[in-house]
């Protein structure tokens, strides 16, 4: 069992939970992921490290409501328990000094952003950092995102917050300016990061995204979160969930995401219905 | 008087048959198929042993169970000392008289089955352990007195698990750690509930953390915790790598990502660990499929046909590239999934999916094939028929293929010795690899087996870890090249 330590609303419908889970956090690195279920009856959801404390042993993970997993997970308050907590998964991020890199922050995918900047900042690089959302009311972490960039772009569609734009807007917008950028990391919504590599790809810029596959148990078990990159079937869980965004096959990731949509709707209405809304 | 020995004859050709759920009724529901022996059908069984001095049944046995022994028991009416001489060798015989392929070990070698049926081995061996569990009479041995040693158990499937038994009983700290939330492995999430009902299992683990052993869910060796910090910061003097194979095998055609492709690893974890069957009480889903194909012809087919059937599939096809005769699964298991109505597509094999244009999958082209020369297995190879493809409508596909080493944890062990199949090498009759203090058994070692070879590896390996706690002597020359 695993206590929420901390509970903070980020926007709309955007919740942290900063979770009591010493020995992962003792080996978290930026670019891994969690795997949780709530309770027996639950569901396995893997979700994004968005940050870590090894002193304290917390460990801090940020997440969309968006159907009854979620839902259900954003009614727990501090001090409730999650029955599993399992991690880090996945291979962590590559970090090094490049010089000039681009984080690109979509979304709740501003999240994971956060900690793969900080490390980037740290090793050395100079960090240009694009963070978007719909609108005002989703975004998040503005600041934090501050902290670790030496540039920060926002954008919001609507224009509520910032320029309004898409991320890529800005994106080649810096691409042009600096021919000298050696890295793109781009996380958030699949159409987002496929687009992002476009543009990219235009500038010969090497771009890594972090992919968001269904999974079950995340450690390579079942296959469920079979990708496609470079037209091999790559596991985002055991292979990734980093790749070389020029090589995904973003449009498969977006069927296979589609997959339990029926499912995942009749799951949510029972949900609704239970809690007589 | 002319009648009495024939009849005589005749009871002791013919075994005892365990009445089961009639196959229409039972293919759409996940309750146990077979109810399992009476007391009284029990004896009868039994009462065929011919209590044979020299017995080949226990040597066909990769636990040793003393066969002939519990099976005097049986006869005798002394049910529970029957289940605790099993338990002397096997802690999980509720798990072994269901899932073991008696046919190919104790009853291949059965003396009675020279002239008739083998006694039923497995089916008396589930008696016994059934009945100890009903009667509530669960003994739990005496602690041994403690070694202070302590040793890690990297995987809670049916290797770790009698290894752990067996090292707790020598007195030594144990702790089993799992990945995944529940413990049993392939016990928990590959084999259904209809041919290992899950609170058996949950029973056989609780047996085993009565006699001690602790056992650590949602840890992920490797990541969590390496096996150097585990053997240099956490005090443990010996690992056995117990994970299992792995990574499942696609069968590398076009259109093996569609939706509605699953590995049989996904399909039957997602019904048995997650009861996606009970969806949506259970949150996990899975599609409801209208007609499936499953390919191969394993224990894991069979049962991801049946669980597809249970799901409520219109239509099953097994299609398998060589014949019946080569099938590898238990007889009992093809014999089932038949009676419940998947249809076998022999000598068939898959050449690409096709969806439905929106990366949803609609139909498998297959070819046929023909049986040509032996190969290297001895099994005669199947060459495909040129211009014999055509096309089946379905719409969930599962590769039942097999599984690769998973590298998660192998590659945070750059000093382990691996083979060129990604496997750990390790000594058969011990279990010691190339690192000092790790052993390793099962799956990991052979490439996908069964649970009772994963568990005689588990019992050599126990009886190897306690040598070495002993004398802390390691050499593997002799099977490892320097």
């Amino acid at each position: 069992m695993f206590e929420i330590l901390k509970k903070q609303e980020l926007s709309e419908n955007i919740t942290l939970f900063e979770i009591d889970a010493k020995d992962i956090a003792k080996k978290a690195e930026p670019g891994n992921f969690i795997v949780l279920r709530i309770h027996e009856e639950g569901e396995r959801i893997p979700l994004t490290i968005a940050d870590f404390d090894r002193e304290r042993g917390t460990l801090t993970t940020v997440f969309q409501k968006v159907g009854k997993t979620t839902h259900h997970l954003g009614t727990l308050n501090e001090g409730d328990f999650i029955s599993d907590v399992i991690g880090p998964l996945g291979i962590n991020s590559h970090i090094e000094n490049f010089g000039k890199v681009v984080c690109v922050g979509g979304g709740v995918g501003i999240a994971p952003v956060y900690p793969i900047a900080r490390a980037l900042k740290h090793a050395g690089n100079h960090v240009f950092s694009i963070i978007g959302a719909r609108t005002k009311s989703l975004l998040f972490w503005e600041d934090r995102m501050r902290q670790v960039s030496d540039e920060l772009i926002v954008t919001t569609d609507d224009g509520s917050c910032g320029r309004k734009a898409v991320v890529t807007i800005p994106l080649e917008e810096l691409l042009k300016e600096h021919t000298d950028i050696k890295l793109v990391i781009a996380i958030g919504p699949a159409i987002m990061m496929k687009f992002v590599c476009k543009t990219t790809e235009k500038y010969n810029v090497k771009t890594v995204v972090s992919l968001n596959s269904i999974m079950i148990d995340g450690t390579g078990m079942c296959g469920g979160c079979r990708v496609e990159v470079g037209g091999e079937t790559k596991f985002c869980c055991v292979d990734g969930p980093d790749f070389d965004g020029h090589k995904v096959d973003f449009d498969l990731l977006m069927e296979r995401q589609k997959m339990y949509l029926d499912e995942e709707r009749t799951a949510f209405e029972r949900y609704k219905a239970a809690l007589g809304g | 008087m002319g009648t009495e020995p024939e009849k005589q004859d005749k009871k002791t050709k013919t075994r005892v048959r365990m009445k089961e759920q009639e196959p229409a009724e039972r293919a759409r529901n996940f309750r146990e198929v077979p109810f399992g022996y009476t007391p009284e059908e029990a004896v009868e069984e039994a009462s065929r042993c011919l209590s044979c001095k020299n017995p080949p049944c226990r040597e066909g046995c990769p636990v040793e169970v003393e066969i002939p022994q519990f099976i005097r028991l049986i006869k005798e009416g002394n049910f529970l000392e029957a289940c605790y001489t099993i338990k002397q060798k096997n802690a999980l015989p509720a798990v072994c008289g269901r899932v073991c392929p008696q046919e190919n070990q104790c009853e291949a070698r059965c003396i009675v089955g020279k002239k008739g049926d083998p006694v039923a081995i497995g089916n008396l061996e589930r008696f016994a352990a059934d009945y100890e569990a009903e009667k509530g009479e669960v003994r739990i041995p005496e602690k041994p007195r403690a070694t202070g040693r302590k040793v890690a158990i990297i995987g809670s499937g049916p290797g770790g698990l009698t290894c752990a038994s067996d090292l707790i009983m020598s007195g030594h700290e144990v702790t089993m750690f799992e990945a995944l939330h529940k413990p049993g492995g392939v016990l928990v999430y590959g084999i259904p509930e209809f041919r290992l009902p899950k609170v058996i299992v949950e029973r056989e683990v609780g047996y085993i953390r009565k006699l001690g052993v602790e056992v650590v869910t949602n840890a992920v060796i490797g990541r969590l915790f390496t096996v150097d910090e585990l053997l240099n910061e956490k005090g443990y003097d010996a690992c056995f790598i117990a994970t299992g194979a792995g990574l499942p095998m696609f069968l590398g055609i076009p259109g093996e990502n569609f939706n509605g492709v699953y590995s049989a690893n996904e399909f039957l974890t997602r019904a048995n660990l997650m009861k996606a069957y009970l969806f949506p009480e259970y949150d996990t889903p899975i599609k409801r499929p209208g007609r499936v194909a499953v390919f191969g012809a394993g224990n894991v087919a069979m049962d991801s046909a049946r669980v597809a059937l249970r799901l409520g599939a219109e239509k099953v096809y097994l299609v398998y590239r060589r014949s019946e005769a080569e099938m590898p699964a238990r007889k009992a298991e093809i014999h089932h999934a038949k009676e419940e109505g998947v249809e076998f597509v022999l000598l068939t094999n898959p050449v690409r999916f096709l969806d439905d244009g929106n990366g949803n999958l609609r139909a498998v082209e297959c070819i046929r094939m023909e049986l040509g020369e032996p190969d290297e297995s001895g099994r005669r190879r199947p060459v495909p028929v040129e211009g014999s493809e055509f096309e089946m409508e379905i719409d969930v596909a599962i590769p039942a293929l097999g599984a690769k080493a998973n590298p998660l944890l192998l590659k945070t062990l750059p000093d382990l010795r691996l083979n060129r199949r990604g496997y750990i090498i390790a000594e058969e009759e011990t279990g010691m690899t190339s690192k000092r203090g790790v052993f390793a058994g099962g799956d990991i070692v052979t490439g996908a087996a069964t649970v009772i070879l994963a568990m005689g590896a588990g019992k050599k390996v126990a009886r190897a870890i306690n040598g070495y706690l002993k004398w802390k002597y390691w050499d593997v020359s002799g099977f490892i090249e320097q």
